[in-house]
């Protein structure tokens, strides 16, 4: 018996746990440090030991691509600044799932030499090289959209749907029938080839509204990759890693289908918010009632409490540092200040609240949706930046709205309500929002980084007299 | 029991544990738990490594599986380390006042 007989499946056993722990410490503030070291020493483990097996005999290629990878990784991981954390997901996503699919790739033409391939393997290896083909283009069409290379609105044309269907079948197809007789090698490129495609087509008529469902479900495509990969290669280690992957961002994409009432096919087929935009477009301009920097700060001195909602306007605007000193300003001044975070809320689930701590804001500060709801007819005032659909009334209000269903923010409940926003342009789903028009509603037009830094300047000005 | 029957319920069962460990996590930490799955699923790095190393590869295979290792591991480095940037920014209190 050889040594990495008896040790390399301890090894692997180890790091699966350390795995494990790594997401169960993630799961509050106080261990998620923590986790992230048990997870490091789970994939150090993983490594050590696949190296030191003895199929593993030329090292050359093996310790360049690891300097090239860290090379290239460790500064995206520090230089990138918060605000593009959804991309740098997307773009690990991709190379995630182009890693898996090369491996599939060298993997089916390897074992059909080899004579490998039985039919387990080849399912394992069509679902693994499916998933991952589709998910690079996917995710990389993600990326162009948030860097904003392409355009974020949804682009849709007539017979969509019927066309990214017959690419889907026509892949599968081709897969199966890579499975029934896999010495067609001339099938093998035309398979990749339509699952790149698809991948492309999927995120088409994707809005950026829509982005953390479907950044979720690709890192879900991206692990269940990985699992296929351990059926190919028969490694538990690998299945193990790739399901915890795969659960996790399919859980994250139902609770986001469910924060906006919506169900997966809806998100990825609906093509959310391209009807609404011609109709909201030609309404007739409502009266609003608007308020300056100073008539801001007077009022946000003299509550007794703000509840301040962000969305993906404040991360355009890249206000979150402005708002802190706000915030100091205000709790300085004895205003009870909390910030209150619709799930779907920005780019990916949980991006505001990236963007908060990085600006320093405490995160019991940080409200969910459904703890702040019950508490927002205390509220003196609602402080919305760069919100628009999740704390639209209309959501409940009106049952042919497009949001119609999906949960809100009720900052409609709150004594006053404030809206920095650039325009009367409806936002990005193009979906009119009432609260706009309310009596109690106050428009403050600007730049949500310099309106704020105007408010501030009021604030303090205020300290002084 | 076979082979595949074995990995399917490896499978299944972690699944299932992915599934009760994710409800844990608070919506606080959604994104950086993205991230260390993301980088956790770059375990497909044992697979490039076997695959670029072998003795007998073909250049095919050490062409992927160089390229395989290189998109491991710069998920693998990128995404341990924003996960601990961001969790270091999460705090509880501000730090004590003047």
């Amino acid at each position: 018996m050889r040594l990495d007989d008896t040790l390399l499946p301890l090894l692997y056993m180890l790091a699966a746990i350390g795995f494990i722990l790594a997401i169960k410490w993630l799961g509050s503030p106080a261990t998620a440090r923590r986790g992230v070291v048990v997870g490091e020493i789970g994939m150090l483990l993983a490594v050590v030991g696949t190296l030191l097996r003895f199929e593993v005999v030329n090292y050359q290629w093996i310790l360049i691509a690891f300097f090239l990878g860290a090379a290239v990784g460790v500064p995206i991981a520090y230089i990138m600044p918060m605000t593009a954390v959804p991309q740098r997901t997307a773009f690990s996503h991709a190379c995630g799932a182009l890693a898996s699919a090369l491996i599939g790739t060298a993997e089916y033409y390897k074992d059909l030499n080899q004579g490998g391939l039985t039919k387990v393997v080849m399912i394992a290896l069509i679902v693994e090289t499916l998933l991952g083909f589709l998910t690079f283009t996917a995710s990389m069409m993600a990326f162009g959209k948030l860097q904003e290379v392409l355009a974020q609105r949804p682009i849709t044309f007539k017979g969509q749907n019927f066309l990214n269907l017959g690419v889907f079948a026509a892949a599968a197809g081709i897969g199966v029938a890579l499975i029934v007789s896999p010495e067609q090698t001339v099938l093998f490129p035309l398979f990749a080839a339509l699952a790149l495609l698809f991948g492309v087509l999927l995120i088409i008529p994707i809005g950026g509204a829509d982005m953390p469902t479907v950044i979720a479900l690709l890192n879900s495509y991206a692990g269940l990759s990985a699992s296929a990969m351990g059926f190919v290669l028969n490694n538990k280690l690998l299945i193990v890693a790739g399901a915890l992957d795969g659960s996790s961002g399919f859980i994250l994409a139902i609770i986001m289908c469910r924060a906006m009432n919506r169900s997966f096919s809806n998100v990825l087929f609906g093509a959310f918010g391209q009807l609404q935009t011609t109709a909201a477009a030609g309404g007739e301009a409502k009266p609003v009632h608007s308020a300056s920097p100073e008539e801001a700060a007077q009022i946000l001195d003299s509550a007794r409490n703000v509840v301040v909602i962000p969305g993906y306007g404040m991360a355009v605007a890249q206000a979150q540092h402005k708002l802190r000193e706000m915030f100091d300003m205000l709790t300085k001044r004895g205003v009870d200040v909390r910030f209150a975070i619709h799930p779907v809320a920005g780019r990916m689930p949980g991006h505001m609240n990236v963007l908060l701590a990085e600006a320093d804001v405490p995160y019991d500060k940080l409200w969910e949706m459904d703890d702040i709801n019950p508490e927002m007819s205390n509220v003196d005032v609602a402080l919305i930046i760069g919100a628009n659909d999740v704390v639209n009334p209309g959501a409940e209000t009106d049952p042919k709205s497009a949001i119609a269903g999906m949960p809100i923010i009720q900052a409609y409940k709150a004594r006053t309500v404030m809206v920095i926003k650039r325009s009367m342009n409806p936002g990005f789903a193009g979906i009119d929002n009432e609260l706009y028009y309310r009596d109690n509603t106050l428009m403050l037009f600007g730049d949500a980084k310099a309106f704020l830094s105007s408010v501030v300047k009021e604030l303090g000005a205020l300290t002084k007299v | 029991m076979g082979g595949y029957e074995f990995d399917l319920w490896v499978f299944m069962l972690a699944a299932f544990l992915g599934f009760q460990l994710i409800r844990g996590v608070s919506p606080l930490l959604h994104t950086p738990l993205m991230s260390l799955t993301n980088a956790i699923s770059a375990i497909t790095v044992v697979g490039a490594i076997l695959l670029t190393g072998e003795r007998e590869a073909t250049t095919l295979s050490r062409i992927l599986g160089f390229s395989a290792v290189f998109l491991a591991v710069l998920n693998v480095v990128s995404g341990y380390l924003i996960t601990d940037r961001m969790l270091k920014m999460f705090k509880k209190r501000e730090p004590a006042k003047k």
